[in-house]
């Protein structure tokens, strides 16, 4: 109805028709707005664009060289720790080296100075036996002439004999004694 | 069909007669244009809602249309030509399903005429200014490896299409998407206000048309898009065309 009314009031074929108005203002708002979108709104926005593209690429660059240098630390530490690891082994090595020395140095010395205090004491040992046997022989002397006087009554007071009768005495005790050892 | 020529409001018999479509295309041209400048000043390198929606656009004309049809050399030449062709034909489709405007800026002929000629001097003159006006006529209308009695049949053709066909199409293909997704629109609204006020049982109908009038008016704002998507691409087209060294 609307439709056939205005098919009566335009014909078609004048949509195709463009009208010297119509052309005008088309034309004056096409190129302004196409001066404004060339001129100002496309040059920001795309500089805007190419600022974050580049701020990006920057970025991941940024990061990359980051990157890098932290695995080049890690990697420098990984072998500054090997290096302490080996080190430290050195170390405990030498040290158990140095310890056996030391005990070894100690032991000979404590072997030494048993060895030393042992033979000083069979010296001395054999020093007193001597001055044992000296002092022994006077008393044994002594005594035995004591105890033959008394057996023998007065006659073996007299010096030189009873001397001569004990020395003999005691000579044969002795090679007594040579014999029986 | 009278919608498409409204009466005058200013300037009424002069060149510059000023009526209801002028004023869509005003109120379209001033709003998009303001905002986009807004946006524009405003932008950051780190984009806000809006900013994000302009520049997805925008990357999307680049991306879709002007890097799959001319490439990044040439397509850096032409790129500003293009978004702009897309950003003004889209805000112009549009008006035609804002409520208020309900007319689309393109769907009167001077708008889409305008566009398509814009488009015809770009390529043409690409063309002639990359392979001079003679080579230019001969690489669109000879196209290698065809044998010659055909070109007595195909450089008319050829002739036509470039100099007439292409921008009359654009023009043409444009031009009625939006006057009939206009008329569809006013067809089922209409027929919605009919059913609902016909008394009787047609009054059940109503709803169905009503569904249909709000399913159009999707279908139209997917339109819109798809023009301006169809028209800039085709002009990336011929231009690429005019300035391929080789068909």
């Amino acid at each position: 109805m609307i439709l056939a009314e205005a098919e009566g009031a335009v014909p078609g074929w004048r949509l195709l028709i463009p009208l010297p108005q119509e052309i005008v203002w088309s034309l004056i708002f096409l190129v302004i707005f196409a001066l404004v979108f060339m001129k100002f709104v496309l040059p920001r926005m795309n500089a805007v664009l190419d600022e974050r593209a580049e701020k990006i690429e920057g970025g991941i660059r940024h990061a990359e060289k980051i990157q890098e240098q932290a695995d080049q630390l890690r990697e420098q530490q990984e072998q500054e720790l090997a290096a302490a690891r080996q080190e430290a082994a050195g170390i405990r090595e030498k040290s158990r080296q140095d310890g056996q020395q030391i005990v070894d140095q100690a032991k000979s010395r404590a072997e030494s100075e048993s060895d030393r205090v042992l033979t000083a004491g069979r010296q001395q040992l054999s020093a007193e036996r001597i001055a044992a046997s000296t002092e022994l022989r006077g008393e044994v002397g002594s005594l035995a002439s004591d105890l033959a006087s008394k057996i023998v009554g007065e006659s073996l007071t007299d010096d030189e004999r009873s001397r001569r009768v004990i020395d003999r005495f005691l000579d044969d005790l002795e090679s007594n004694q040579s014999a029986t050892r | 069909m009278g919608e498409f020529f409204p009466e005058a409001l200013l300037f009424e018999g002069t060149w510059f007669e000023f009526n209801r479509v002028q004023l869509v295309r005003l109120i379209i041209l001033a709003v998009v244009l303001i905002a986009m400048c807004l946006i524009a000043s405003r932008s950051k390198l780190i984009p806000g809602r809006v900013q994000s929606v302009v520049e997805l656009v925008i990357d999307f004309v680049n991306n879709n249309i002007i890097a799959n049809t001319l490439g990044l050399k040439d397509g850096k030449r032409f790129a500003p030509m293009l978004i702009t062709m897309f950003f003004f034909i889209l805000s112009m489709n549009l008006a035609g399903v804002i409520p208020g405007l309900n007319l689309a800026g393109t769907s009167v002929v001077g708008l889409p005429l305008l566009l398509a000629l814009w488009t015809f001097v770009t390529y043409v003159t690409a063309g002639v200014r990359k392979h001079g006006f003679l080579g230019y006529l001969k690489s669109e209308t000879m196209p290698p490896g065809i044998p010659w009695p055909i070109y007595i049949l195909l450089i008319p053709i050829e002739l036509l299409q470039v100099v007439v066909i292409r921008w009359a199409s654009l023009t043409i293909r444009l031009l009625a998407n939006m006057v009939a997704g206009h008329m569809m629109i006013v067809v089922f609204i209409g027929m919605t206000h009919a059913l609902l006020f016909s008394g009787g049982w047609l009054i059940a109908i109503s709803p169905f048309a009503g569904a249909m009038a709000i399913g159009i008016y999707g279908f139209e704002i997917f339109v819109a898009a798809l023009q301006a998507f169809i028209f800039t691409m085709l002009t990336a087209v011929y231009i690429q065309l005019a300035t391929s060294d080789e068909h």
